[in-house]
């Protein structure tokens, strides 16, 4: 049977006992990593030829304050029944996800070269059967809320003071199921969990205006129960605050609209639609890690 | 005449038992707790159940994030809506990452009778069966289907129920012992034999006895798991008999007859008959009508027997 091998373990594995991630990180730190991820976003699709890049791109920083700055973690143990979980809903950007898993130790940085090739545990569309720290296989959109209010409910039954997270894209809401989530997490009042979207402004076919309108978005979030923060989503110190402020708030889930430019970093890359789900070429791979210097 | 039970009720009550023995168990439902029965368990434990509404999609992924997370959930509603409704969310939220949801749905079949197409599930068994990893079951009667429910919260990985709107006659006695993947040999025979789940296994009971009286001897089995598959059994009934039918309610494609044909065919090629919905969709009715129009009767196996037997 052909299955994908399982991550290696990252080398420190062996040597060091797991221990929660420190979230020690100074704000220069993060935004040093912060770059360090589009380089590597850039790189893995560039290599693999296939991929998402645009909707990785706007989530870099929403990912770096998440995992550097918020969610406690163990990355040599995934499975830690006491870890803040993250979840990706909107898979396509699983190249953001395996930069950022890979930068905390979850496995080894050479990893992300092998993305979406024979083999590799690095998928096209996230698998959580195959990489270490990937909670849902997701890839088919509008999935990851419902499945967050049964992550978020789990540990509110199981006495458990982890968080849940999830995120989702501006276009994803699209999806009807999205919002039948946005009901039930506001009836079932789980306050342990947070939404952030992505909200880029673009889906494969355009803008999502011209596409499908979202608006009036926030007031719909609220209609539907929930606390919304809206922030600007390349602010770390925007989005930890609203990760602060959304621990604080009882009974009621809370949706941080985190307003993000599609393709961000690069230039040629940003609010273009064609890296949605285009890779770069050699030359624009090679013009991008240059702007990324 | 054999004592005549709720299925759904011997499920329902089943889950007040599970929940007492093991608190992982939750329950999830779309508005139908009453019909399925999982309002039972949410008498008895409220906090463990979760009415999601009429929101088969978002009550799938749920009980995923769930199991994610250690959980056992059961997640109940029509067979039309799951996997009807939800086939991608089933696909990509429990069965890839082969998690530990079980869905246990009410009102598969045309036995549903008045409420028509829209509620009679024909399709099913042929989308969840198409998914790597699950496992599929279809109690003939309440004792079968208390211990399928059983077997299903032990058993580590997807599970699908299927159980049927009207009382079932009991086949079998309380002693009876369900195992998982395992046919049940209901009665010997060399002449031919018939493969039933569900309801049919009742029916092919009463052809198998008809024939009997005309001097042809009927094994009957019951396949009360239909994936993984008895291949075993299915192989040692063709080179018994020479002669299969399978019995569902079901369309043709893709249910019993699909399942035990790709065994025949690969191990033992043997003449077989399919009694099961040709490729169309039924309409309101009694269930008997319906059985009747639809070519699922007694007298349906019975006639599927001969033409089966006259082939070898």
């Amino acid at each position: 049977m052909s299955i994908p091998r399982k991550c290696k373990p990252s080398t420190s594995a062996k040597s060091v006992k797991a221990e929660v991630f420190s979230s020690s990180a100074s704000l220069a730190e993060m935004e040093a990593i912060a770059k360090r991820l589009r380089r590597h976003i850039i790189t893995m699709t560039g290599r693999a030829g296939s991929g998402h890049p645009g909707g990785s791109l706007s989530a870099v920083e929403i990912l770096t304050a998440l995992y550097f700055k918020v969610l406690r973690h163990k990355p040599q143990d995934p499975h830690w029944p006491d870890r803040d979980r993250f979840i990706l809903s909107k898979g396509h950007a699983a190249p953001v996800l395996y930069a950022t898993l890979a930068e905390c130790g979850y496995f080894p940085l050479e990893e992300l070269l092998t993305l979406r090739q024979m083999d590799s545990c690095l998928q096209g569309h996230t698998d959580c059967t195959v990489t270490p720290g990937v909670e849902m296989s997701a890839g088919a959109l509008g999935q990851g809320l419902s499945f967050s209010i049964g992550v978020a409910l789990a540990g509110r039954l199981n006495s458990k003071d982890y968080r849940t997270y999830v995120l989702l894209g501006d276009g994803e809401c699209d999806e009807g199921q999205v919002w039948e989530a946005a009901m039930a997490a506001a009836h079932f009042k789980v306050d342990n969990l947070a939404a952030i979207v992505d909200n880029n402004g673009q889906q494969i076919d355009g803008w999502n205006r011209d596409v499908m309108s979202l608006d009036p978005f926030p007031a719909k979030w609220q209609a539907f129960g929930w606390q919304v923060i809206e922030v600007d989503g390349h602010s770390i110190p925007q989005l930890a605050q609203a990760f602060d402020k959304a621990k604080k708030v009882k009974g009621q889930p809370t949706l941080i609209l985190a307003h993000t430019i599609k393709g961000k970093g690069v230039s040629f890359m940003e609010n273009n639609p064609h890296f949605h789900g285009t890779a770069p070429d050699a030359e624009e791979v090679k013009r991008a890690l240059k702007e990324l210097e | 005449m054999a004592q005549e039970f709720y299925l759904r009720q011997a499920y329902g009550e089943t889950l007040v038992e599970l929940g007492g023995e093991n608190p992982d168990i939750v329950v999830l439902d779309a508005d139908l707790s009453r019909s399925t029965r999982t309002r039972l368990f949410a008498d008895k434990f409220p906090e463990r159940f979760f009415n999601c509404g009429i929101a088969e999609q978002n009550m799938v992924s749920i009980a995923a994030g769930l199991a994610s997370s250690g959980k056992i959930p059961f997640a109940s509603t029509f067979a039309v809506f799951v996997p009807g409704r939800c086939f991608d969310q089933i696909r990509m939220s429990i069965a890839q990452p082969r998690l530990n949801v079980k869905l246990v749905v009410g009102h598969g079949g045309i036995s549903v009778g008045e409420d028509g197409t829209s509620h009679q599930s024909i399709e099913d068994l042929a989308l969840i069966g198409s998914l790597p990893g699950f496992t599929v079951i279809v109690p003939a009667d309440a004792i079968e289907t208390a211990q399928a429910v059983r077997a299903a919260a032990t058993h580590l990985g997807p599970c699908y129920i299927r159980l049927c709107r009207p009382k079932v006659p009991l086949v079998y006695e309380q002693s009876y012992r369900f195992k998982l993947g395992k046919a049940v040999t209901m009665r010997q025979g060399g002449d031919a034999a018939i493969i039933a789940i569900g309801l049919m296994v009742k029916a092919a009971l009463e052809a198998a006895e008809s024939l009997k009286r005309q001097g042809v001897d009927c094994r009957v089995l019951n396949m009360p798991t239909l994936k993984p598959i008895d291949e075993a059994a299915i192989i040692q009934a063709a080179a018994e008999t020479g002669a299969i039918v399978t019995a569902e309610e079901h369309l043709e494609h893709g249910g019993l007859g699909s399942a035990v044909a790709r065994v025949v065919a690969r191990h033992k090629p043997v003449p077989m008959e399919l009694v099961a919905i040709k490729d169309t969709y039924a309409k309101s009715g009694k269930p008997a009508e319906l059985f009747e129009r639809y070519g699922l009767t007694a007298k349906d196996i019975e006639q599927a027997v001969k033409s089966a037997i006259k082939r070898k």
